[in-house]
């Protein structure tokens, strides 16, 4: 249990994946403009990565790695070089089918993450998420923790920036400064801060 | 004499990207990989070749294939023409140069996601002939790569204290006290670098955020 306590505190605070990684930063600066969207699409993104780490983990340990087809009796195929292109495909269609899903249940949290919600799909903290899997080989328990941290880690990013960038409205910054530039140096500082949680294990 | 290799029209489509339009500083496109990568100089121009290649090639498959491509589901097809060139690209790195290839890690996979590309494809290859799209690609890599190269300079400069790999800081300076910053090479320094740089190109550029 402590094992995968760490992998949900590492993932969030020591290697954050927007913080430290710079992974889905294109939406990270443009939807952290209003506190509200920022929660909205930090939930969407918890949930489709918590969904799609396990499913790109089966198939890469099931379908696509070294010696993976034994199961089928094929062990000298290696499909490695298929990795990107199928794993892109299930976040695409993991997020379609979130969104069928959320319209179907839950028509409240669909209408609010409107359009980010398909815009995930070329989130690279999803794609980037996955390829770290393969990279460190988690076993499943421990890749749908890995994601349902990141996922998390990414809420608290987005969340945090979009309450500073709400009182910097009162703050007079040069106008060219104004926006991106200044949200760049506004993360660098909290970046900064979260350097402080480096070390940190249970 | 002068050789006229291109049009008026087609050097606007190269030149615009390097500044008034640079997808980094003025569209905010493609910032993950533009952070990652930019310890080094040298990692910075294999980053940027490789995007010059995947979007200039994209650009045109696409472009080519522009009317038989159904709208609904333009998305798809454009992800898995990306996919296929980062795929073929990541191979040949991994082939020839293993090495850099390890550096980049998942980065490289990551221009699959990258919102330079297709954003790019949207915008430009859906709706002009695959020689325009071909150079709307080089334009937009090649200003994407101006301004890794650029974070790249100060981190390592700052960072490591050398350019290119070329140690340019005296000794004589380090006796004198001087100490490479630590920070530059952490997350934080690619943050606040790329934060000025983008400041420094709005100002020359006259572009202003609404807020």
């Amino acid at each position: 249990m402590q094992h995968y306590i760490n992998i949900i505190i590492n993932s969030i605070f020591i290697e954050n994946i927007v913080l430290v990684y710079f992974l889905g930063m294109c939406s990270f600066l443009s939807i952290s403009k209003k506190v509200e969207t920022s929660i909205g699409l930090g939930f969407a993104v918890v949930f489709v990565l918590s969904i799609t780490a396990p499913a790109n983990w089966a198939l890469n340990e099931y379908l696509l790695a070294e010696g993976a087809l034994a199961w089928a009796g094929l062990e000298d195929i290696n499909l490695d070089f298929l990795q990107f292109i199928v794993f892109i495909s299930v976040i695409a269609a993991m997020v379609q089918l979130v969104e069928m899903l959320l319209d179907r249940f839950s028509p409240v949290l669909y209408y609010n993450l409107g359009i980010f919600l398909p815009l995930i799909t070329v989130n690279c903290s999803i794609l980037g998420c996955s390829l770290f899997l393969v990279e460190r080989e988690y076993n499943l328990a421990e890749a749908t923790v890995y994601g349902f941290g990141s996922g998390l880690g990414f809420f608290l990013a987005i969340v945090s920036l979009a309450t500073i960038r709400k009182r910097m409205r009162y703050s007079n910054v040069p106008p060219t400064l104004r926006g991106v530039g200044m949200s760049m140096l506004l993360t660098g500082l909290i970046s900064m801060a979260f350097l402080g949680f480096s070390g940190i294990s249970l | 004499m002068k050789l006229n290799l291109f049009s008026r029209k087609d050097k606007k489509i190269i030149k615009d990207p390097l500044m008034g339009e640079n997808p980094i500083s003025i569209h905010i496109l493609g910032i993950c990989s533009a952070l990652a990568i930019t310890t080094k100089i040298d990692t910075a121009v294999v980053m940027t070749l490789a995007v010059v290649a995947v979007l200039s090639i994209s650009n045109t498959v696409v472009a080519l294939l522009r009317k038989l491509i159904p709208n609904k589901v333009r998305i798809i097809i454009q992800m898995s023409v990306i996919a296929s060139l980062v795929s073929i690209t990541d191979e040949i790195l991994a082939a020839y140069y293993y090495d850099m290839s390890k550096l980049l890690g998942v980065f490289l996979g990551l221009i699959i996601t990258n919102c330079i590309v297709l954003g790019r494809l949207e915008a430009f290859a859906m709706q002009n002939s695959p020689g325009k799209a071909f150079l709307d690609g080089m334009g937009n890599g090649l200003g994407y790569g101006a301004i890794l190269i650029a974070v790249a300079f100060f981190r390592e400069l700052f960072g490591f204290g050398s350019i290119y790999g070329y140690n340019v800081i005296n000794d004589n300076i380090y006796f004198s006290g001087y100490e490479n910053n630590g920070l530059m090479i952490l997350s934080p320094g690619a943050f606040i670098i790329l934060g000025l740089i983008v400041w420094v190109h709005r100002s020359y550029t006259k572009v202003v955020d609404k807020e």
